[in-house]
Formats: structure tokens, sequence, C-alpha cells
């Protein structure tokens, strides 16, 4: 066997346990920017202008910086000036998910604009408050439109989720060049990883669109936007 | 006083010289990358079956395999076939290749959504495929494909970032190195934050003359 083919399969073990980190990752920071993005978008469509404002700078501010300075920032910067002690694992998570956060609140704000007005005035006239209208009327119907877009979002991250190795996280991207530099194999290394993390796209995409069809209301899909 | 005089001596003079360094890896990965983008969806709409499954693959390929991996094979993968590009032609090349793929999928789409009528229209009027192609669908495609196309390089601005983890020294390169000699990791990076906000919103305002000025008359209602 070629050595090169020997220096994969030694490092397969040791890095599938780093795309476990990355799957780690990739889920903590979806689901942030799921509990940050929801409010962000809600506050976008129905919110005062003001609180638009802000949220609009918000969405500027992490849309237009770059994954690695944010992950510089945070890590170094202001952890280090606020005095707090997060691993970069942690940080790593934090980022990504406000990053994420940014860009699913304009995926929500979409799937929301989208729903015919309607909706929310009949939830009114039906007696519902403002917030009861917007989390049992208007949520359940633009998230399930959301998912489309949203799974975008989870290949975006687990993308983004190698620039972690920067700081340091054990994911498939640090694994892989701890190996290579090692062991002087570096393309067969790299090419393994890259053929990981089309793997794990592949994967995260089919189970999404299982998502889907599983919470699909008949009669109710984004196939008609 | 200090503060002032090192920020004047030492921060203005360094990220002037990474702002260069990054716009010139930009400039040309916006091009470059624009050129294989528009060449790949032609051929991945017009091209033979063939054809379309290298450019297929191509687009899969990069656009599902991270651009830190695809930047990592380039400059520290090569050398291993004895091929040995420096830091800089490495990011260029990464860049350029990878926004290509996503580029593609946006011109593909344009093609896509162009009527049929125009096609037929050309067809008729004598013009072959390749003129036809280039100069009655392309002209229209490309125009609806601006919006798609324009966010890429705002990503691409974003992205020349990663040059710095291949060793190429641009903004991001020398702001580690300044925040690391001074510690002052917060304010130096709460600085080129700012850069490159500068950087995507002056492109995304040119972004949209230029979309405003390609306007055709009579096409208007395709905007989104």
């Amino acid at each position: 066997m070629p050595e090169s083919l020997i220096a994969i399969k030694d490092a397969l073990p040791y890095l599938l346990r780093g795309s476990l980190v990355t799957l780690i990752v990739v889920a903590g920071a979806m689901a942030l920017g799921l509990t940050i993005g929801v409010p962000l978008a809600v506050g976008q469509v129905y919110g005062r202008p003001a609180l638009r404002r802000v949220i609009g700078v918000y969405v500027w501010f992490f849309r237009g910086i770059p994954l690695l300075v944010l992950l510089f920032l945070f890590y170094f910067g202001l952890c280090t000036a606020l005095d707090i002690n997060l691993s970069a694992f942690t940080v790593a998570i934090i980022v990504l998910g406000l990053i994420s956060s940014a860009y699913q609140s304009q995926i929500f704000r979409g799937a929301i604009l989208s729903l015919p007005e309607g909706q929310f005035k009949a939830a009114r006239a039906l007696g519902m408050s403002d917030l009861k209208a917007i989390s049992f009327i208007v949520l359940p119907q633009a998230l399930r439109l959301s998912i489309p877009g949203w799974s975008n979002e989870y290949s975006i991250l687990l993308k983004d989720s190698a620039v972690t190795y920067a700081l340091g996280v054990a994911e498939i991207m640090a694994r892989a060049h701890f190996v290579a530099t090692r062991t002087y194999q570096q393309l067969p290394l790299y090419l393994t990883a890259g053929v990981i993390f089309l793997v794990l796209t592949y994967l995260g995409t089919r189970g999404l669109r299982m998502l889907e069809e599983k919470v699909r209301i008949p009669g109710y899909s984004a196939h008609g936007l | 006083m200090e503060e002032w005089l090192y920020i004047q001596t030492e921060v203005y003079p360094a990220l002037l010289k990474g702002f260069w360094v990054s716009l010139q890896l930009i400039v040309p990965s916006a091009f470059c990358g624009l050129v294989i983008g528009i060449m790949v969806g032609v051929l991945r709409v017009y091209g033979s079956r063939a054809v379309m499954a290298v450019a297929d693959t191509y687009v899969a390929l990069f656009r599902g395999i991270p651009l830190v991996v695809q930047l990592f094979i380039w400059y520290f993968g090569l050398p291993y076939i004895k091929i040995y590009l420096s830091p800089f032609v490495a990011a260029v090349l990464g860049f350029s290749l990878c926004s290509g793929a996503y580029h593609s999928e946006y011109v593909r789409g344009a093609l896509l959504s162009i009527k049929r009528g125009q096609m037929l229209a050309a067809q008729s009027l004598g013009f072959n495929k390749v003129r036809m192609i280039f100069s009655i669908i392309l002209p229209q495609a490309i125009r609806r494909a601006l919006p798609g196309c324009g966010n890429e390089i705002i990503y691409l601005i974003k992205y020349s970032s990663l040059a710095y983890m291949i060793t190429c020294i641009e903004l991001t390169g020398q702001g580690k190195i300044l925040a690391s000699n001074s510690f002052k990791y917060t304010e130096i990076f709460l600085i080129i934050g700012a850069c490159y906000l500068v950087m995507t919103s002056v492109a995304s305002v040119i972004l949209g003359h230029l979309e405003d000025r390609l306007l055709l008359p009579g096409f208007e209602h395709h905007r989104i």
C-alpha cells in the first residue's frame, strides 16, 4: 500500500472524531442563531422604527465583518479585555452563532413577509394579542417556509466551521493539519478532509430535507414561492 | 497622546499596507471568478452532456469543500506533487476557483430564466449557437445574475481574510501581527472589522449603481 493511503488510513479515526467536534460546533451555532434570529426577524418586521434600526445595524455588523476577524476579536480581544475565560470551542460556537443569527434573521424575515397579511389580521380579529398572533399563527407557518433557506445555512456554517481552526478548535481541518505536518502527507490528508466535509454537507442537507417533509402541512409549502 | 502616536506611526502604515494586499487579492479574484463563473455557467446550460457533467462536478466540489481546505490544498498540498505556489498566487487561485463555482450557479439560473423565444428568434435571424449565446442570451442573463454575483463578490471581500491562514499577510494578517505585538487585540480587530465593513458597504453601493446603470428599459420588472 502506498505511503499516502497508509497515512489516510491511520488518520481516519482521528479525523472522524474531529467531525464530531465540527458537528457540535455547527449544531450549537445553528441553535444559537435560531434563538437569536427569530426574535430579530420578528422585531425587524413588527418592531418600532428605532428597534428596526438597531437590528439593522446588528445585521449589518455581523454580515459585513469576516468570520476570522470576529473570531480574533472575540477570542483574543473581548475575552481578555472583559476577563472572561472561555475556551476556543465555546467562542467558536458563539461567534458562528451570532453571525448565523444575522443571516437567519433575514431568512425568517423573508418568510414572515411572504405570508399573506390577512393571516395576522385574522388572528387579531379573533382577539389574539400581537404576541399570540405572532407566535401561534405567523411563526409556525413562517418557520416551515424557512427550512430550505435554513438548510443552506447549515452547509454555510459547516464550511465556515473550518475557519475556527485558527483559534485551535480541534475540528476536522485542525486535525488534518496536525497529521499532515507530522507525516508530510499534506495533499492526501487535506483531500480526505475535503471529502469528509462533502459527505457531511450531503448527509446534512438530506436530513434537513427529510425534516422539511416531516413538518410539512398539506397544502402549505415553499414550492409555490 | 502616546496612543495617538502609536496609531499614527505603527497601526496606520501597517494596515494601509495590508489593505493594499487585500485589494490586490480581491480585485483579480473577483474578475477571474466572474469569468470562470460565466464560462462554467454557459457550459452547464449549453454544453454537451460530458462537458455538463465535468462542470457540475467542478461546482459540486468547490462549493462543497470549505474554502480553508481548498486554500490549504493549493498552498500546503500541491508541494506534495512538486508544484510550489507563492501564498499570494495560491490565495488568488483558491478564491477565483471557489467564487467561480458560486458565480456559475447564479449565471446558470439566469441563463435558464431567459425565455426560449429569445433563442428561437436569434436562430431564425441566422445566428449560430456561439453568437446567439454571447450576443443575445448572455447580455440579458448577466443582468439578471448580477444581484447574486454581487453578493458573491461581497462574500469574496470577507473571505479574502482567509488568505492570512496560508501566510499571505493582508489586512487581517497585519492586524494579527500588530495585535500580538501590542496586546491591543480588541482595538486593532475593531479597526480591522471597521475596514471590512467599509469595504463591503462601498462594494454593495457600487454594485447597486452598476445594476442601475446596466438596467435595460423594459426589463426592469425582473429585478428582485
